[in-house]
């Protein structure tokens, strides 16, 4: 029975320690899981793009369907970044500052490309856009498509960021501002957009790793012609049907690399901000 | 006055653009949509999705969802509480892999499973000789499944716990509560909204994983097929009904996740 007040008399513990064994266990158990689901697959993928050489890996992916599918991948989401980062601010900016009947309405649709299935995306997208349209507007299996399905499915990255800055922004900066003389561009310029800057970037970074790997919502929209509107994705894909894993592994190690640069690029981005707003 | 900084013609014109990029990116194609699944009335949606195929691909979305939410849930509990409550090397690293699944493309991460566990994968010859098959079967695509979701409750949580903090949980142990009691009446009651939000977008991205899953499934009609899948073979097929009723029971459970986000982030500040 003594032993046991002492161990009730004894300092508290610092942080809360997992029950069931405590830290080590359970921090064992998440990387094992991680290794598991995640990281052997990617694994798999790097080894498999490499069996054969480094050579065979620089052929695959230098390939002229392949470069053209990498390229066409590349443009599409940067143009569709530099629409998402003005329209996402300025729907941002609306939902934040503006007052009408319905917003509520209108700030919980935001979310919808979250919540809708991808190939649903591309299928409602050609029921307006495709050859059916009821508007005369066919863009269906063009480069145009991947856009429209791109700008769908990567909506709410940049609204969704900047809205809470866009609440935090002091208000009274810009009215003092404004009392000073300095006029609405001004305002726009000096005070809205150093503000708002990170949340965009930060936005846009991963509305371009989302746009890079889109796969679902591009399937039926866009015809995947080679050369044409094929995008990286669905160029692995063809690969995959064709036997050919080696090569669709080189490109998939390729958008990888480039999603996992993008994702640190964010997380350097993330941690300079918030350095910055402390000090 | 913000009015002040901007004329009513400007915000109307501001408020004009915002509304119909949404109008005509969003919601115009998705009314056409439910326009076109009912124009020939309740029968022909009906039909397609009561049809063995649908009803089938229709039970194997609930089981890779059923699978996989339930264990991503428990995992990103755990994941959370390691890395908000302790302090190891390489915590940055695991930090970032759990990201992975955001940043990948889908069509890479079946072919990742295909590659571990297809015929000529890493141990695929040894788990079919063991008579277990994984690719172009439920295994497989219960594994996309977890793959795709698995960061959404950890993300959800984990600024949860963060702001929490742990001094009611020092607390209690030092008033002699256990681990297992600490957590059940502390920690999960401070953190349950977080987790809940966290659970429904996985249910949401489980739900309607396409491309992954579509690696992996081989695509047979009627059994490696999910409600996505089976809205593209239907949409090839020239079956525009069954496309169509498919997708509007996607976009019901699509609003059903939006609702509960909406209810649940109110819950949040709530609380």
């Amino acid at each position: 029975m003594a032993a046991n007040d002492v161990t009730v008399s004894a300092p508290p513990r610092v942080g809360f320690r997992l029950p069931v064994g405590g830290a080590a266990l359970s921090r064992g158990a998440v990387t094992l899981w991680l290794t598991v689901i995640v990281l052997i697959p990617l694994a798999a993928v790097v080894e498999h793009s490499l069996q054969d050489g480094i050579g065979e890996f620089w052929e695959a992916i230098t390939e002229p369907e392949a470069i053209a599918a990498i390229r066409l991948t590349l443009i599409s989401s940067l143009i569709i970044v530099a629409i998402n980062a003005t329209m996402g601010t300025l729907i941002a900016w609306v939902l934040v500052r503006d007052e009408f009947r319905g917003k509520g309405i209108v700030n919980s649709l935001i979310d919808l490309p979250f919540a809708l299935p991808t190939i649903v995306a591309g299928l409602t997208l050609l029921a307006l856009y495709g050859p059916k349209s009821p508007i005369g507007a066919n863009v269906a299996y063009t480069k145009f498509a991947i856009g429209l399905a791109l700008l769908f499915v990567t909506l709410p990255f940049v609204v969704r960021a900047v809205q809470p800055v866009l609440i935090e922004v002091d208000r009274e900066m810009e009215e003092a501002a404004a009392s000073l003389g300095a006029s609405r561009s001004r305002i726009f310029r000096s005070i809205l957009i150093p503000n708002l800057t990170p949340a965009i970037v930060a936005g846009c970074a991963l509305a371009f790793a989302r746009a890079i790997g889109e796969y679902g919502s591009l399937v039926l929209i866009t015809g995947n012609i080679p050369f044409d509107t094929q995008v990286a994705s669905v160029y692995i894909f063809g690969r995959i049907e064709s036997d050919a894993p080696t090569s669709a592994a080189a490109v998939s190690v390729l958008l990888l690399v480039l999603s996992v640069v993008v994702l640190l690029a964010m997380n350097l981005i993330a941690r300079w901000s918030s350095r910055h707003a402390r000090g | 006055m913000h009015a002040a900084s901007l004329s009513k013609v400007q915000r109307y014109g501001l408020r004009f653009v915002a509304l119909g990029y949404l109008a005509a990116l969003l919601l115009v194609p998705i009314a056409i949509v439910f326009v076109r699944t009912f124009e020939d009335g309740l029968g022909p949606p009906l039909e397609a999705i009561t049809s063995p195929d649908g009803q089938h691909a229709f039970w194997l979305t609930l089981v890779c969802v059923g699978i996989a939410v339930p264990l991503n849930t428990v995992f990103g509990v755990v994941a959370a509480l390691v890395l908000v409550r302790q302090k190891f090397r390489g915590k940055a690293i695991l930090n970032t892999i759990i990201d992975l699944p955001f940043a990948i493309s889908p069509v890479v991460i079946g072919l990742a499973l295909l590659l571990v566990y297809g015929r000529n994968g890493w141990i695929g010859q040894d788990l079919i000789d063991a008579g277990i098959q994984v690719i172009f079967s439920t295994p497989g695509m219960v594994l996309a499944t977890i793959f795709v979701s698995l960061p959404f409750v950890v993300r959800e949580t984990m600024p949860v716990l963060q702001e929490i903090g742990n001094e009611q949980e020092q607390a209690a142990s030092t008033l002699g509560a256990s681990g297992w009691q600490t957590f059940w009446r502390i920690t999960l009651p401070s953190i349950r909204w977080g987790v809940a939000y966290g659970v429904v977008l996985a249910t949401a991205r489980a739900l309607g994983e396409y491309g992954a899953v579509s690696v992996v499934a081989g695509r047979i009609s009627g059994e490696t097929e999910t409600l996505p899948l089976f809205v593209e073979n239907e949409f090839t097929n020239f079956n525009l009904a069954g496309a169509y009723a498919a997708a509007i029971v996607l976009a019901l459970l699509a609003l059903v996740v939006l609702f509960s986000m909406n209810l649940l982030k109110r819950k949040e500040t709530e609380t």
